[in-house]
């Protein structure tokens, strides 16, 4: 390597520093706080960027036993899995028919999937929340298991339908000259191939309903029905004195199932974000 | 001989198992049966529901009590409301100032991570995180950064001599309540930007580089004849998203100020939570919540019109 090249590599990843810190300091400084004891996190003389006077877990004991933290955690895995089983399939067999079926007004449909895909939950939560009452469900973490999909079915049959069209049409129409029926090509040919998106589907579903607010927020409220998100957004901060320690436990645990599939799916999500915004 | 009739008919036609998958084979029957549930979802509870809010907007409705047609009477009387005109403008400034700010530093970081790097897959996992995390969680993250006692952005600013102490008050102050709102925003959706600009960079031919710097091009030169007029479709893409989801903000302003103080940071979805479920009045509120929607019709009829032109 010559040395400009190298040293234009230095500066390179000079200037990435300043994006990396702005990036991760948030999540550093959210862990670290949990780990304070409550003696050095409220003094006021204490250097912020680390932990001098020791590690406590005692704000996450507090979290874990003393609030309904677990409950919250086993609310949004309930919800975050079936919202993303079933619009996993309504939106794969959507998007199959919108990339392979010639039928009347398919291309209308597929428009109005991406007009739906860019729709705000923020812009129809108010009557929603009516439709929601009207069904029986109101402040039930089933309302959630309902509605989510409304906004993670037009990403699912968005990106999956770039997927199918990826799959050459020969594979499918081979095994059905052999005899199989369309639907044992999906199955057995299309899908298989397809596995890629279908992971990626899966995890931005996943991700995107884990993350949700707007709507548990609203939809929900008691504290038996309501996901880690609003809980801890809730919950922990009512009154005039806030645990700052057990705060950012709570938002450091309730990242967690995200940062674990992340850690293993980075590459899924690369593609995923790139694939749903430009396909 | 009605019975017997019966008993032919039935000896002619397949069985039924055969008939409903002869069916099944045919693209007109399975196509439309394969989109029906995600229509009926979305006609239930995307459409309905913005019939529903069109309806709540031009009525009286209020929490618990019958409602009448009132015609644009909310639409019009928000105008007159002090919350409502400075929620307006915060939105505009809040988009505009974000998207501005995630455009730029988006292009910057995406050049960079284009770049021959070390660690590069460590990298780019770095820098999504922002992304991937709750947000209503990682800005209770900020909001703590931001505290009025214990600001740890304050106490850098210090340590570094940039601040005077006790450095802004953050969420108190209604300029920097607008800056943090924006920081945070940009924050969380640097990445978008950055990792889908980077896609746009990786499929710019190489050659065109080279052919540029044998004909003595410099770095600025290629940047502005190549780089970005080749960037430019994948730009728009990311520019409208990112106008339609910024404008429609509600987590980080809802977590980080409230739409404090004073109503500075407001922005339609918060504003409208606040009057159509805080204080009941549903009408008012599905009214705010609307005035989204001329953004949203624009940011599609872009995508449709141009974009998805080019793309294809």
């Amino acid at each position: 390597m010559s040395r400009r090249k190298l040293r234009s590599k230095i500066l390179a990843h000079a200037a990435l520093v300043p994006f990396l810190v702005f990036a991760l300091f948030p999540f550093y400084h959210m862990t670290l706080t949990s780990l304070k004891t409550d003696r050095e996190l409220y003094d006021r003389a204490a250097v912020p960027l680390l932990i001098h006077q020791g590690v406590t877990f005692e704000h996450y004991a507090k979290l874990l036993w003393d609030t309904s933290f677990l409950t919250w955690t086993k609310n949004s895995l309930l919800v975050t899995v079936l919202s993303t089983a079933i619009s996993l399939v309504i939106g794969t067999i959507a998007a199959y028919a919108l990339a392979r079926l010639k039928f009347f007004a398919v291309g209308s449909f597929g428009t109005g999937i991406f007009v739906t895909y860019l729709v705000p939950t923020s812009l129809l939560f108010l009557p929603l929340a009516q439709v929601v009452n009207w069904l029986g469900l109101g402040d039930s973490k089933w309302a959630l298991v309902v509605t989510y999909p409304t906004f993670l079915v037009p990403f699912c049959t968005w990106l999956l339908m770039g997927y199918f069209r990826t799959v050459p049409k020969e594979v499918e129409e081979c095994a059905m000259v052999d005899g199989a029926t369309r639907i044992q090509a999906l199955l057995r040919i299309v899908l298989p191939i397809a596995v890629p998106g279908l992971v990626c589907a899966a995890l931005f579903a996943f991700t995107l309903s884990w993350n949700e607010f707007i709507y548990a927020l609203t939809f929900t409220s008691s504290s038996e029905e309501i996901t880690a998100s609003v809980g801890v957004t809730t919950e922990l901060i009512r009154g005039d004195s806030y645990f700052w320690g057990s705060l950012m436990g709570g938002a450091v645990l309730g990242s967690v199932p995200i940062v674990v599939l992340y850690v293993f799916f980075l590459d899924y999500y690369v593609s995923g974000l790139t694939a749903g915004a430009l396909k | 001989m009605a019975v017997g009739n019966v008993g032919v008919v039935a000896a002619t036609r397949p069985p039924l198992r055969v008939r409903v998958r002869e069916l099944l084979d045919r693209e007109r029957v399975l196509g439309p049966l394969f989109i029906a549930p995600a229509l009926i979802l979305i006609v239930l509870l995307v459409a309905y529901p913005f019939c529903v809010a069109l309806y709540f907007s031009v009525s009286n409705a209020f929490i618990g009590r019958p409602s009448h047609f009132v015609g644009l009477k909310n639409f019009i009387n928000l105008w007159g409301s002090d919350a409502f005109r400075q929620t307006f403008q915060n939105a505009f400034v809040f988009t505009g100032t974000a998207v501005a700010c995630k455009l730029v530093s988006g292009i910057s970081l995406a050049l960079l991570l284009n770049q021959q790097l070390w660690f590069k897959r460590l990298t780019r996992g770095a820098v999504l995180l922002p992304w991937v995390i709750p947000t209503a969680l990682s800005t209770l993250g900020w909001w703590w950064m931001f505290n009025s006692l214990y600001s740890v952005v304050n106490w850098t600013g210090i340590a570094l001599g940039l601040m005077e102490p006790p450095g802004p008050n953050w969420l108190g102050q209604k300029y920097y309540a607008m800056t943090a709102v924006v920081v945070v925003n940009v924050w969380r959706g640097l990445p978008f930007f950055a990792i889908t600009i980077l896609a746009g960079l990786v499929s710019i031919p190489r050659e065109l580089y080279e052919a540029a710097e044998a004909d003595g091009a410099g770095p600025v030169t290629r940047f502005w004849y190549i780089t970005l007029p080749l960037l430019k479709p994948v730009l728009a893409v990311v520019v409208l998203f990112s106008t339609i989801f910024t404008f429609s903000d509600f987590n980080i302003v809802y977590v980080l100020t409230h739409g404090g103080p004073v109503n500075s940071t407001h922005l339609f979805a918060t504003l409208s939570r606040q009057v159509g479920l805080e204080s009941g009045r549903i009408g008012e509120g599905a009214a705010i919540s609307l005035y989204l929607f001329p953004v949203l019709v624009l940011v599609v009829y872009a995508q449709l019109k141009f974009v998805r032109k080019q793309t294809y």
